[in-house]
């Protein structure tokens, strides 16, 4: 399923996120892989998923300008597709 | 655009496309990069 | 600022957590590079090493690699194993086999949190047990007969690359495939007792190019980035391709002493003690051998060389035990240009070895049933 920024997503369960100068590290329990989340308002967003019903209402909470929304839509889109987030 | 721009350049001159700054689209950045642990030295 | 610039600062906690648990070991391999064997006197306690693990807990270390030595003939191992799986920290161990009999297959097949490597050095007995000693392999096979009986899933099978395997690749890859494991290959350094035995052992200048094609052709096989040297070849190899030593990866030693990574175990890459006051977390997070590695390296010698940033100047291990100065090309650079610093230093004294914890006389490995 395509990623769809108007659908609910949180953090997979077993994906631990660790805060780094750069943004964060998430690593995944389950799959053993590893991701750079390379910006901090990013990682603000990704922790905040999960209290909202779209992706675009956490991205307008967030403060997020809408010129960055397509490379956010991507970053979360690739973390979707290793199964770091999922359908809420 | 001002017209007085336009008629301050000779005839001959090549106009430049001039985008708005406030159009351009943010340059994308990857902002979230996979990276192997697997592919990492120190373990033996 | 570059993914790789991001790593080279400095993280908040390692990736890559390397941890030996004991220099005890039932085996004597030639080239170990802990030159393990006697357990020292001093190894952490079980509650020292269960304070470690609350420590890397709260540091949000992901998982450690955990090795030694033979780490399941510590007493406390499997103790170990579960305080890390209950304290949120994941675990990769490597292991001779020795100890994993059906039982403890059984045991590991349940774990979702831990993974096993096991370590052998040859695709055949005769190959394998010339380093590792006799039965050694005959061991190892049985161990991964009982984690293909427990359906474990895919563990790891480890080969350190020498002038005597490298012809066996393909049988390595058979032998993954037959076990459903993972192949990983890894690079001899000459560390610990590696040093005695490199110039016999590591792999010629043609072998290397051979080693390097055939893992371009297979992506699937895993290197823990040991070749990076390889990449000025061509195509760079999958993985960092960086030395992440002190700044994404670091080791924790039986006696807490904390290294730079597991090849170079010697006081000029010991950047303090988890016994010390602010433990491990203050060692990573403020040792001055790790903020001087952390500092944007020269290029010396090799800055005027294309290849730089492919091979980004090789392996500071394989460099400090061959005598080459840090900001030299590596022993085995590809274009040649360690070759001719290797045969002069060779000559001249070599570093002071790191602490030898190897038996007084080699000991004739008795496989168990």
């Amino acid at each position: 399923m395509a990623f769809d920024i108007d659908r609910a997503y949180r953090l997979h369960d077993r994906v631990a996120l660790r805060p780094e100068p750069f943004g964060a590290l998430a690593y995944h329990y389950g799959n053993r892989r590893l991701n750079f989340v390379r910006a901090h308002d990013l990682v603000t967003v990704i922790e905040s998923l999960a209290q909202h019903d779209t992706v675009r209402s956490a991205f307008a909470s967030a403060g997020i300008d809408a010129r960055r929304w397509p490379a956010f839509e991507k970053a979360l889109a690739s973390l979707a597709a290793s199964d770091f987030l999922v359908v809420a | 655009m001002e017209p007085t721009e336009l008629a301050e350049r000779g005839p001959a001159e090549a106009v430049p496309n001039e985008v708005e700054p406030d159009t351009e689209l943010v340059e994308e950045e990857l902002l979230v990069e996979e990276i192997s642990i697997d592919g990492m030295c120190g373990v033996y | 600022m570059s993914l790789s610039a991001d790593m080279k600062a400095g993280l908040q906690a390692p990736i890559c957590l390397t941890w030996e648990l004991t220099y005890a070991c039932n085996l004597q391999c030639v080239h170990c590079l802990s030159s393990s064997g006697r357990r020292d006197p001093h190894e952490l306690t079980t509650s020292e090493a269960e304070a470690v693990i609350d420590e890397i807990q709260r540091m949000k270390v992901f998982y450690v690699n955990i090795g030694g030595g033979e780490p399941t003939i510590r007493p406390d191992f499997w103790h170990l194993v579960d305080y890390c799986v209950d304290h949120n920290v994941g675990v990769k161990f490597s292991t001779n086999g020795s100890r994993i009999d059906a039982a403890a297959a059984r045991e590991l097949a349940l774990s979702d949190y831990v993974d096993i490597q096991i370590s052998i050095d040859g695709s055949d007995a005769a190959t394998n047990d010339h380093v590792r000693g006799e039965g050694s392999f005959a061991t190892a096979l049985r161990a991964m007969d009982h984690l293909a009986d427990a359906d474990f899933g895919e563990f790891k099978i480890s080969v350190v690359m020498t002038r005597h395997n490298i012809g066996q690749l393909d049988r390595f890859a058979a032998l993954a495939d037959r076990y459903g494991a993972q192949l990983r290959l890894t690079r001899f350094r000459p560390s610990g007792r590696g040093a005695d035995s490199w110039h016999e052992l590591h792999p010629s200048d043609p072998q290397q190019r051979r080693l390097y094609q055939w893992l371009l052709d297979r992506p699937d096989v895993l290197t823990g980035d040991s070749f990076f040297h390889l990449s000025a070849l061509g195509d760079p190899l999958p993985g960092l391709n960086l030395c992440g030593a002190g700044r994404v990866v670091c080791l924790i030693d039986p006696v807490g002493d904390v290294y730079a990574c597991p090849f170079v175990l010697h006081d000029d890459f010991r950047a303090g003690n988890v016994r010390d006051t602010g433990g491990f977390e203050n060692v990573w997070r403020h040792s001055e051998l790790f903020a001087e590695m952390r500092e944007p390296q020269s290029a010396g010698a090799c800055g005027s060389c294309g290849q730089f940033d492919a091979c980004q100047g090789g392996c500071m291990a394989a460099k400090f035990f061959t005598g080459i100065p840090l900001d030299g090309p590596d022993p085995e650079c590809v274009l040649g240009h360690g070759e001719e610093l290797v045969s002069a230093a060779a000559t001249a004294a070599k570093p002071p070895a790191g602490a030898d914890h190897s038996r007084s006389a080699p000991v004739k490995f008795l496989g168990r049933r």
